[in-house]
């Protein structure tokens, strides 16, 4: 086979406009093993990014030997990434897994039984519920758990506890997708498909390095690309990605930006007359008031505020307006940016403006970073309401109280949910006294980590944390939770495109491991929490009764499963909610009437003030009669607010690689991707490298105002003035000889958010990763290349493509 | 004609909220959002400020001088710490922007008798403006509250 760490994406089936994306089928083996040795297969679908490819998984004697892409699957017709392929499995079965809950005794985790544990943390949660109430709770959770096991989680802080501090870490991913999308439609929803691709004439893509983080997703791109008839590729990114390399147009704009552009496109689009007037009458509001915003950004105005050509912004712009169908993709370069909200809203006005929605390859992708952030936002683990149900609606409320038998009032419905920033905050205040983390690691993902730290470490913080590893986060905790992996546990989950796959369980848990399932319902019935008829409130026995539960929860909402169960989605494909009695099959495409889900009654939100935030009042909300239109939002760009100054005269921005997910806690385990990206690097460009007088491999130390990182420097394609870390770098097998409770000395710093800034969006509460000043000094001479890929954008500048890759 | 009075309260209320708007935003650091939104906002009265200046000058330049003491409003003389601190000063905000809000429609009441379509065009920028910013400090106000009232120290 040939070497997927070199050729990420694999070998070229070429197709054609609108022909069907041909299969090919990926797998990988324990050394050693052919197909011929595997006892038997698992259906399963890929948890490490947001793609959800479908697979099978291999067992052989109680144990995941491998992994094979499903042909007949929708989503990857049988491909699997390097991630899929190196880090599934091998990212669980693992020696460093915990095997036995761990409690604090004396300063230090010792390992005890499951009744200890849950009695310390069940113990603690009634007496703080007694002593300050509800309010006293945080939950902050994951976007890579199970639906069943969000919507428990769900149902256990809203009906059981009634706090409104919940979150996951979707809100670092995913939160601005779904709040562009509630400002523009009304509601939650990807309107369009992964299948756009194969029927489009021009992909845009907007902060979206999908070469990297959806690499069988571009591989589907690239597949059209080489094929007969090759859509034109629009690209908005800093960095010189592998999308770059193909795009037509490349606006590699100044990061903190983004708005400044988008403006700039809308107003090309009206003035040539591309947009279609019959359609903005039907099917929208607030056309005169985005052509009146626009109005002053002319392609030069942007291309001086962007630092690029006013000639590109047009043929970008031209592009847009004259092909006939358009897909645009929308991701971090977007979300975690200034004006995130906004400027992804500009992305829907697009679509709007040239009623470019509902029909095959007239698509917009909203996309998701982690697996299962759909079902967060579904289910609401996020503190959102369950079913995209609105909290500012009193009948949505009353909908979920009898629906789960207790009374309205103890569903949070007072204000929105608390934001993981704010979560945080509170707990660095005391009011939050109990934070219970699942599935995910902030002491390296959330911005400016000297202070996460210190939250994380204050004395009158119980913090319970459940994971596969002892993470960065997990050292900290005052009880650990051993919990299942994927494969070790059945469930289901959702993906970017609405597709719904069931993961079914392969093998045993390691040790006393358990279903991160299992743990919520044993903490709610240890807790006692009941319906207003005195019986428990959570009464599943297991993850089917919660998926059952969940359609109840569903029905007649926009994200409708009530078609679904677990015997339809074991076999074949996934299937794409709203799955229901209309549409047994599913449903490839939102919105192919024009009609959105922005009724009063129906909608999930009333819609906020894209520059600050400010919620529209339901009154208000209702006056303007939306009757079944999409709201045209936008608002005037502002600068980013920390840009580079003498002290700190370079952008930071930062992202990720092909090659690991998230805080590496499965992929950094598998050797293979392991050697593909070892250690920490940041990228300067050619021209800032030259005047700091640093080359390629020098040892550098880049600051900002909250801290420093040291790291080796690769001199790549980003555009000048802008210096880019990746984000997968934390401590947990760093050399840091004191153990990971402690902060790193500043020669071991590596993690990218030792700089960022705590800011975020005004609407999506999405914290602003993309945009901090920096400066960045040389420390010493290296010995050699940074350990940066060469095969994707952190590719050395000048050097040519590797080997073994695609053109 | 008492309209430059009001001109000129306005003009001064716009100023002394965007003083406000930064004192808070100094004062209230650790919370980022209102750091980063009151500068914002504070820019945004200074700008109001700008355009409504040839129009008070055109009513009468120095008449700023001689209107009442008693109608100004005093700003914020200094910000308060912690998560009730911070409510109140929240709540002091509301209620200039509150002052500046009326007397917007209160000009704008004026102009409209008097067909000066500058003055309007004024207002029609400005006026939308102010009352976003009530908006939002309603809006971080009732997320700010249960915690502040019921569970912090
Ligand atoms: S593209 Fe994503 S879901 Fe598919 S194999 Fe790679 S990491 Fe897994």
């Amino acid at each position: 086979m040939v070497d997927r760490i070199t050729d990420i994406w694999g070998a070229r089936t070429p197709f054609e406009r609108e022909a069907e994306w041909p299969s090919r089928v990926d797998y990988a083996l324990q050394e050693g093993l052919t197909e011929r040795d595997v006892d038997h297969w698992v259906q399963s679908a890929c948890v490490l990014c947001s793609n959800g490819c479908g697979c099978d998984i291999a067992v052989k004697d109680g144990v995941m030997v491998g992994i094979r892409g499903r042909a007949e699957d929708r989503i990857n017709k049988g491909r699997l990434g390097p991630k899929g392929l190196f880090a599934s499995w091998q990212g669980v079965s693992n020696k460093d897994r915990i095997t036995q809950p761990l409690i604090r005794e004396g300063g230090r985790l010792v390992a005890t039984d499951w009744d200890t544990a849950m009695k310390r943390i069940v113990e603690r949660s009634k007496q703080l519920l007694k002593e300050k109430g509800p309010l006293s709770h945080g939950f902050y959770t994951s976007g890579q758990l199970f639906l069943e096991e969000y919507y428990a989680l769900g149902v256990i802080g809203k009906a059981g506890i009634g706090t409104p501090h919940m979150d996951g870490n979707t809100r670092l991913c995913t939160a601005t997708a779904a709040s562009a999308l509630k400002e523009t439609f009304g509601a939650d929803g990807q309107p369009g498909a992964y299948e756009d691709i194969d029927n489009c004439d021009a992909i845009f893509l907007y902060g979206h390095n999908m070469p990297e983080t959806q690499t069988v997703l571009w591989a589907r791109i690239l597949d059209r690309l080489s094929g007969p008839t090759p859509p034109k590729l629009v690209c908005v990114d800093p960095r010189n990605t592998e999308a770059a390399r193909f795009a037509d147009v490349h606006l590699a704009v100044r990061p903190g930006t983004n708005l400044a552009l988008v403006h700039a496109l809308i107003r090309e689009v009206l003035q040539n007359g591309w947009e279609d007037p019959a359609y903005i009458q039907d099917h929208t509001l607030g056309y005169d008031e985005l052509k009146s915003t626009v109005e002053e950004w002319t392609p030069e105005a942007a291309a001086e505020v962007c630092g690029v050509s006013a000639h590109d912004i047009r043929t970008a712009a031209r592009i847009f307006g004259t092909s006939d169908r358009v897909l645009s993709t929308v991701l971090q370069g977007f979300y975690q940016s200034s004006q995130a909200t906004a400027s992804s809203c500009q992305v829907n006005n697009l679509h709007l403006l040239r009623g470019m929605l509902g029909r095959p390859g007239a698509g917009l992708l909203q996309m998701n970073g982690q697996p299962t952030a759909q079902n967060n936002r579904e289910c609401g683990a996020d503190g959102d309401l369950p079913g995209f149900r609105n909290w500012h609606n009193p009948r949505h409320v009353e909908e979920l109280a009898s629906l789960w038998n207790v009374d309205p009032a103890i569903i949070p419905h007072w204000a929105p949910p608390t934001h993981a920033m704010q979560i945080f905050r509170y707990a660095e205040q005391g009011s939050i006294n109990f934070l219970w983390v699942s599935a995910t690691n902030p002491a390296v993902s959330l911005p400016e980590l000297p202070r996460i730290r210190e939250i994380l470490a204050k004395p009158e913080l119980f913090l319970v944390v459940q994971d596969l590893y002892l993470t960065e986060t997990a050292s900290m905790a005052d009880v650990v939770l051993p919990a299942a992996a994927w494969g070790e546990k059945t469930g289901t989950f959702t993906n970017a495109s609405r597709v719904v796959h069931i993961s079914d369980k392969a093998v045993d848990p390691p040790g006393d491991a358990r279903s991160d399932l299992d743990i919520f319902l044993d903490y709610s019935n240890r807790m006692g929490f009941t319906t207003l008829d005195g019986t428990p409130l959570l009464t599943w026995e297991g993850p089917e009764d919660a998926f059952e539960a969940w359609k109840d929860c569903s029905r007649g909402r926009p994200c409708d499963y009530t078609g679904l169960s677990y015997s339809r989605l074991r076999g074949g494909s996934g299937i794409p909610w709203p799955c229901n009695e209309e549409n047994p099959d599913g449903t490839t495409r939102l919105y192919t009437d024009g009609v959105f889900p922005s009724d009063p009654d129906y909608c999930e939100n009333y819609g906020h003030d894209l520059l600050t935030g400010a919620e529209v009042e339901p009154e208000s909300y209702r006056a303007k009669m939306p009757k079944g239109r999409a709201w045209l939002k936008t608002t005037k760009y502002h600068p980013p607010h920390e840009e580079p100054d003498d002290d700190y005269p370079l952008r930071y921005t930062t992202g990720r690689t092909a090659y690991h997910f998230h805080t590496r806690t499965k992929t950094g385990r598998s050797r293979t991707l392991n050697a593909a990206a070892p250690r920490m690097w940041v990228e300067l460009s050619v021209e800032d490298a030259s005047a700091l007088g640093i080359t390629e491999g020098d040892i550098v130390r880049v600051s900002s105002r909250r801290g420093l990182i040291e790291a080796p420097a690769r001199v790549s394609g980003v555009r000048p003035g802008t210096v880019f870390a990746p984000f997968h770098y934390g401590y947990w097998d760093s050399t840091m000889a004191s153990g990971l409770s402690d902060s790193p000395k500043d020669s071991q710093k590596t993690a990218a958010n030792e700089l960022t800034i705590t800011e975020w969006d005004p609407v999506s509460k999405q914290p602003l990763f993309k945009n901090a000043a920096v400066k960045v000094e040389k420390i010493r001479d290296g010995d050699g290349p940074a350990p940066a890929p060469n095969t994707t954008a952190s590719r050395q500048a000048g050097a040519s493509r590797q080997a073994g890759q695609q053109q | 004609m008492n309209l430059n009075i009001y001109l000129g309260l306005l003009h001064q209320g716009e100023a002394t909220l965007a003083e406000s708007f930064r004192q808070v935003s100094e004062g209230h650091g650790s919370e980022p959002d209102i750091h980063f939104l009151c500068q914002t906002l504070a820019k945004q009265c200074d700008k109001h400020g700008e355009v409504l200046l040839p129009i008070v000058e055109r009513y009468g330049k120095d008449a700023s001088e001689h209107e009442p003491e008693r109608l100004h409003a005093q700003g914020l003389s200094e910000t308060r710490s912690g998560p009730v601190g911070l409510l109140r000063d929240l709540q002091d905000l509301y209620l200039l922007a509150s002052l500046v809000d009326v007397t917007w429609t209160v000009v704008n009441q004026a102009g409209s008798a008097l067909r000066d379509a500058e003055l309007l065009a004024v207002v029609e920028q400005c006026h939308k403006e102010t009352e976003v910013q009530l908006s939002w400090l309603q809006t971080r106000m009732k997320q700010a509250a249960p915690q502040a009232l019921l569970v912090a120290d």
